[in-house]
């Protein structure tokens, strides 16, 4: 007997005294739980994401679409960025008042040339402002997962309100799962040494968040 | 389970030792209480806590309860989206196959994800013996691993260090093990989380495959789940060409919208976190995104002896936030070690014994490491009643029973040498059998509690000498429910 077939009668010999007509899913759960916390207008839900985000020790910027290329430039400046990585679909106008070297997002790239990367701008897919959290989706605009891992520096734009929810079940219901996801609520930190928060040991030190809009 | 730590002995004499040493209860104090305070905070912004805790521990059930359909409608998903699914009865079987796939991709090295379910069944150690290094990257466990140690907390498993510890943990053997760390390093964390960045980040950049658990599988859609905080996590899903993820089978949920759930209740409740700062999803493979080739390794190892327990099984609910940990006056002085077992605290002490039996003495010993105080099912976010499983597997290893083991019908005969245990089962089945001795009880001594002595009296004295007694709450679990309707009304209900 193959294990599968071994566990699968095991669990259904424990299972034993489950009636073949126990409720169904659809009816043994009861979600009374809240789909968002709170009564907040549109520009108070924004609010809230950019506090929260602060709150994780992302560094925030605010400003309107006219003005995110001289921000994005600035940013990249402030860093001292000589290369910056580019996903495939970025708006080409983000980067428009920057001479920073652009790398493009390739498969081909080894790990070891990404690290050599100083920053790396992208979009996200949804903004969650209860958690102060940022999704990326592995859309044309954010591309690879591994381009905002191992660069030290994230530059992420997220477009306001259009990409912020509340909550987490409003940011799922966005999502697609059969995309590769990666929420990001600050940067990298620990906390494994007598506790005290220590931030980037493995990825980006420094998150930056621009809300557009 | 792949067997208690060699030699370990059963948990009082084990917590009788760990209870002597000062530095190990002052490190694990302060990190308990610290946790334990910043969750409270963290849970408290959540008006509709009960709700979520309510609907996490339904969910669960419900998996469990049709554990079968799911984990088919898994493989099918999880095949469909271009991954290969293995299913391991036991340990040994979990490593036969892993080190089979690490071997075909012909690599000597593997790099890995913080996973208890690979700690369970002892896969560093197997691959060792088959001339595989396998890389822990989590910092704790590094810091675990290099000093050839044991985890001590399910969340942050090198609690027990301080950071003097830890410096001379990296001085001394971080070169043993690859780029040595830096000159003159001293011990502030800062600097040690830059020398294991250094120390990992050539492993990571060249690794080519990754292994790691999960926290959550969707039935619906193969979707599996990484929480974590520093990013190796990532690392380790996404720069290798091959992932392998070893995953008990209690850890699916049916679909993608459960999810809303555990990602609110988990970071919470573990981290103390509105989000634990990186979480990865992703569903088989996705070309030039991360590995070409990926395994799901299901793992039974005793889980299906636990879910034929019609009491027990409610421990495969967990979720493994360790909240139960930092509350437990129990695990707070004995430590993590002293469970001897990958699960320590409330939960390793009604896990362990149903995934192992409770034929070893420190198995047979588990269900007695706790003062039934509650104060872990009040924490649990998906409401696991541990000192009801408690109770219950006392009564096994005391009067034995019919249990199931590596899935035949078996009669347990009463353990030997629990006379004591005995006597005091008798005395615990009289209380729970009249709620109202229990309550009697519970109220006198919280409205006494100003009375009560810091060091007992007579021959309590030795035994109060290395413990900090434990403060009695200022109003019992029972009464703050009946004063708020189960936490529905008033603010209370945020707690
Ligand atoms: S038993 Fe409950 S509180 Fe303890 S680790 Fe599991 S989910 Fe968390």
């Amino acid at each position: 007997m193959s294990s599968r077939e071994r566990i699968l009668g095991r669990v259904r010999r424990a299972l034993a005294d489950v009636p073949p007509d126990d409720t169904p899913y659809g009816e043994a759960v009861a979600r009374d739980y809240l789909r968002e916390h709170g009564d907040r207008s549109v520009e108070e839900t924004v609010e809230l994401l950019a506090e929260n985000l602060a709150d994780y020790r992302a560094v925030v910027h605010r400003c309107g679409e006219g003005e995110l290329p001289s921000v994005v430039a600035r940013l990249l400046a402030e860093r001292k960025a000589a290369t910056v990585l580019v996903p495939p679909g970025l708006e080409e106008a983000w980067l428009a008042e920057t001479d920073v070297a652009r790398v493009p997002d390739r498969g081909e790239s080894t790990a070891h040339e990404l690290d050599r990367v100083d920053s790396v701008v992208t979009a996200c897919a949804v903004a969650i402002a209860e958690t102060g959290t940022i999704v990326l989706d592995g859309g044309p605009d954010q591309g690879r997962r591994r381009i905002t891992l191992v660069p030290d520096h994230h530059i992420c734009v997220v477009r306001v309100p259009d990409q912020v929810v509340s909550s987490v079940p409003q940011g799922l219901e966005r999502l697609d799962p059969g995309r590769p996801l990666t929420w990001i609520s600050g940067p990298s930190a620990t906390s494994d040494i007598e506790l005290d928060r220590v931030e980037g040991v493995h990825g980006p030190r420094t998150l930056e968040v621009i809300l557009v809009g | 389970m792949s067997g208690t730590f060699v030699g370990m002995p059963a948990f009082p004499k084990a917590a009788h030792e760990a209870v002597g040493n000062a530095t190990l209860r002052g490190n694990l104090r302060h990190a308990t209480h610290t946790i334990r305070a910043k969750r409270a905070v963290a849970v408290a912004e959540l008006d509709d806590w009960v709700e979520l805790r309510e609907a996490g521990k339904l969910i669960k059930d419900h998996t469990l309860r049709h554990l079968d359909r799911y984990l088919v409608q898994l493989e099918e998903s999880v095949t469909a989206a271009g991954g290969t699914v293995h299913w391991a009865a036991d340990a040994d079987e979990a490593n036969r196959i892993v080190a089979r796939l690490v071997k075909e991709t012909g690599e000597p090295e593997v790099v890995k994800v913080k996973s208890m379910a690979t700690q369970e069944i002892g896969l560093n150690e197997a691959l060792e013996a088959e001339g595989i290094r396998a890389y822990e990257t989590d910092l704790a466990e590094l810091i675990v691993q290099l000093g050839k140690d044991r985890p001590s907390h399910i969340l942050v498993p090198a609690i027990h260090r301080n950071r003097g510890e830890i410096r001379d943990i990296f001085r001394a053997e971080m070169s043993e093990w690859g780029r040595p760390a830096p000159e003159g390093l001293t011990d502030t964390p800062a600097e040690l989380a830059e020398a294991a960045r250094l120390h990992l980040r050539e492993k990571f950049l060249r690794a080519k495959v990754g292994i790691s658990g999960a926290n959550f599988m969707v039935a619906e859609t193969g979707t599996l789940v990484v929480v974590e905080s520093e990013g190796n996590g990532r690392m380790c899903l996404t720069l290798p060409e091959t992932l392998i993820s070893v995953v008990g089978i209690e850890k699916i949920v049916p679909t993608w919208r459960d999810l809303e759930v555990f990602l609110q209740t988990l970071p919470r409740s573990s981290t103390a976190e509105r989000m634990n700062p990186y979480t990865s999803t992703w569903t088989g493979t996705t070309d030039g995104d991360g590995p070409q080739t990926f395994h799901l390794v299901l793992l039974d190892n005793g889980r299906t002896d636990t879910l034929a327990d019609e009491v027990g099984r409610q421990a495969l609910r967990c979720i493994r936030c360790s909240a139960c940990l930092n509350v437990c006056p129990v695990y707070e002085r004995a430590g993590g070690h002293a469970y001897g077992s990958v699960y320590p605290g409330p939960i390793g002490a009604i896990l362990s014994p149903q995934l192992r039996g409770i034929q070893s003495e420190i198995d047979a010993s588990l269900p007695y490491a706790s003062s039934l105080c509650g104060a872990c099912y009040d924490v649990c976010p998906v409401a696991i009643d541990i000192p009801e499983v408690l109770v219950h597997l006392r009564e096994r290893v005391v009067q034995g029973g019919p249990v199931t083991r590596d899935g035949n019908k078996v009669v347990l005969k009463p353990a030997k040498g629990h006379a004591a245990e005995r006597a005091a089962m008798r005395a615990a089945r009289w209380a729970f059998g009249r709620p109202g001795a229990l309550r009697t009880g519970q109220r006198l001594a919280s409205r006494t509690r100003r009375l009560h002595p810091r060091t007992l009296p007579g021959p309590g004295k030795a035994w109060s000498g290395t413990r900090d007694l434990p403060a009695v709450p200022a109003e019992p679990f029972r009464d703050w429910w009946q004063r708020t309707n189960g936490g529905t009304t008033g603010k209370e209900a945020a707690k």
